[in-house]
C-alpha cells in the first residue's frame, strides 16, 4: 500500500490533478461541510441568482452530519455519510468552484462527467469510523441554516483527516479497481 | 401478574439507547480483529484497523461509534403476565429514546413526516416498536438503532416457489452487489425468506439484529447462511467497498411458512456497527 500523501485545503487545480485513484491522503487545512438540507439550500440560493454563504473556490466539501458534541469535546462523531445522496447536486457546486468532495460509495456517472470537466477528485473517508475521524476535527464553526441542526452548512479545520482518493479527476475508480482482483464470480 | 412500571422501561430503553450507540456488540469485536488478520488486500486490512480502533475510542469516551445513531429500532417480548403501570408502554419507550438521545449526546435522525416538510422531531422520537406478547411475567427489550445507510439498501423480492434456492441466493447477491460501499461493509447481511411482504421484511430485520457468530437452529438454514456467506466474499467488494474478502462478516437468515404460490426474500444489511443492546425487565 502506498505511503500516504499529505494535502493542505482549500487546493488548487494542480493539487486536485495530482490525485490519482487509490491513492491514500491525510488532508489538513479547511474543509466544508454539508450534507443533504444544506446542499438543497445552496442549490436554491443559486436558483434565485443569489451569493452562497461561502465561496466554493478551491473548497474540499464533507458530506457529514456530525453527532452533538459532548462537553469538552470539538464535534461528535464525524464520520462520511453517503455521498450518492449528493448527486443531484454537486455538478452544480462544482461549476462553482468546489474543487474536491468526501464521502462513501458509488457516484452517478453524471457526477463522474462533472468530475472530469472541471478537475475533481472523489475521495471516501472511513464509513462508521466517527469517533476515530472526530479526533483529526480541531474546529467545527456553522456558517449558514444553524436551524438545520446537524444538517447546517459549516467550515471544519482538520489535521491529517484520512481518505482513499476513489474517482480521479480523469474517472479512474477505484471502487471497481480495488475490488476487481478479489472478485470470484 | 407482576407490576412493571412504566417509568422503569423508560429507564432501561435510555441506557440501552447509549449503550447500543457507543459499544460494539463483543461479537462483531471479535469479528472485525479477526478479519483483520485474516484480509488479503491492504487497504482492506487498514480500513478494519481503523474500524477496531474505532470501535476502541468509542467504547473508552462512550462516544457514538458512527454519527448516524439511526432510527430506534425496539423489538419488545411482553409477558402476558405482567400489568404496566403508571403510563402506557408506547410513551415509556418513547420517553425512553428522546431521554436516550438527548441525554446523552446521539444524532437526532427522525423526521415527523416523510414528503413535505422533513421537519427533525428533535428528539429521535418516535422509536419504530414491535411488539410480541409471549408467555410470562417479563419484558425483554432489544434495542437495534439502524442508520440510513445500511438501511435505504434494503430490498424485497417476491419470487415464485419454481425460482427456489437459486433464485434466493441471486436475489441476495443482487441486493449485496447493489449495496457496495453505501452500506458500510464489512457487512451483516439480513436476509427474511417466506411469510408474506410484510413479515419477510421484518424476519430481515429481525436476522439482520442478530448477534454475529449465532446459527439458524434449523441446520438446511445454517448450512445455507454459510454458502451466502461465502458467496457474498466473493465479490470482491470488501471494507469499505475497496476491495477484498471481508465484504460480510455474518449471513443471518429467518424464515416462516409462507403461501404455497409464493417466496418472498428480504434483505436488511447490517452496517459493520450491527448496533444491539438488550436488557430484560
Amino acid at each position: 500500500m502506498s505511503q500516504a500523501k499529505h494535502i493542505r485545503a482549500p487546493f488548487d487545480e494542480e493539487t486536485a490533478k495530482s490525485l490519482k485513484a487509490g491513492d491514500r491522503v491525510l488532508i489538513s487545512g479547511t474543509i466544508l461541510a454539508a450534507r443533504d438540507a444544506a446542499h438543497k439550500k445552496m442549490v436554491e440560493t443559486l436558483d434565485k441568482g443569489e451569493k452562497l454563504p461561502v465561496d466554493l473556490e478551491g473548497q474540499v466539501v464533507y458530506y457529514v452530519g456530525p453527532s452533538p458534541a459532548k462537553p469538552g469535546h470539538v464535534i461528535g462523531s464525524a464520520g462520511p455519510t453517503t455521498s450518492g445522496r449528493m448527486d443531484a447536486y454537486a455538478p452544480r457546486l462544482m461549476a462553482c468552484g468546489l474543487k474536491g468532495m468526501i464521502g462513501k460509495g458509488y457516484r452517478k456517472k453524471e457526477v463522474v462527467d462533472a468530475m472530469e470537466k472541471y478537475g475533481v477528485p472523489y475521495m471516501a473517508a472511513v464509513g462508521g469510523a466517527g469517533a476515530l475521524i472526530a479526533r483529526t476535527i480541531k474546529k467545527y464553526t456553522v456558517l449558514a441554516w444553524p436551524e438545520l441542526g446537524p444538517e447546517a452548512l459549516a467550515e471544519m479545520e482538520v489535521e491529517d483527516f484520512p481518505a482513499v482518493v476513489v474517482i480521479d479527476c480523469e474517472g479512474n475508480d477505484y471502487y471497481e479497481a480495488g475490488q476487481k482482483p478479489y472478485r470470484k464470480i | 401478574m407482576r407490576d412493571i412500571s412504566a417509568q422503569e422501561i423508560t429507564n432501561v430503553v435510555e441506557k440501552l439507547c447509549v449503550e447500543a450507540c457507543s459499544q460494539l456488540p463483543q461479537q462483531m469485536a471479535n469479528a472485525l480483529k479477526q478479519a483483520e488478520k485474516d484480509e488479503p488486500s491492504p487497504v482492506g486490512r487498514d480500513i478494519l484497523a481503523q474500524l477496531v480502533k474505532n470501535a476502541d475510542i468509542a467504547a473508552n469516551e462512550d462516544v457514538p461509534i458512527c454519527q448516524d445513531t439511526g432510527l430506534a429500532v425496539v423489538f419488545a417480548d411482553i409477558g402476558q403476565d405482567v400489568h404496566i403501570v403508571g403510563g402506557d408502554f408506547t410513551e415509556a419507550v418513547n420517553k425512553g429514546v428522546h431521554n436516550g438521545y438527548v441525554n446523552g449526546y446521539l444524532r437526532k435522525s427522525s423526521v415527523a413526516e416523510p414528503l413535505f416538510e422533513r421537519k427533525n422531531t428533535g428528539d429521535n422520537t418516535p422509536a419504530i416498536i414491535h411488539i410480541r406478547i409471549v408467555p410470562g411475567d417479563k419484558i425483554n427489550i432489544r434495542l437495534a438503532p439502524k442508520g440510513a445507510g445500511s438501511e435505504n439498501k434494503s430490498r424485497l423480492t417476491m419470487l415464485v416457489p419454481a425460482d427456489g434456492v437459486e433464485g434466493v441466493r441471486k436475489a441476495i447477491l443482487d441486493a449485496v452487489v447493489a449495496a457496495g460501499p453505501n452500506s458500510c461493509p464489512p457487512m451483516v447481511v439480513g436476509v427474511g425468506i417466506g411469510g408474506n411482504m410484510e413479515m419477510a421484511c421484518l424476519l430481515a430485520k429481525r436476522a439482520a439484529a442478530r448477534d454475529v457468530g449465532t446459527q439458524n437452529p434449523d441446520q438446511r438454514y445454517a448450512a445455507f447462511e454459510k454458502d451466502l456467506l461465502d458467496m457474498i466474499n466473493k465479490t470482491g467488494i470488501g471494507p469499505q467497498g475497496l476491495g477484498g474478502v471481508t465484504t460480510a462478516v455474518a449471513v443471518n437468515v429467518e424464515w416462516a411458512p409462507t403461501h404455497i404460490a409464493s417466496l418472498p426474500v428480504a434483505v436488511n444489511i447490517n452496517c459493520h456497527a450491527a448496533r444491539h443492546a438488550e436488557a430484560t425487565i
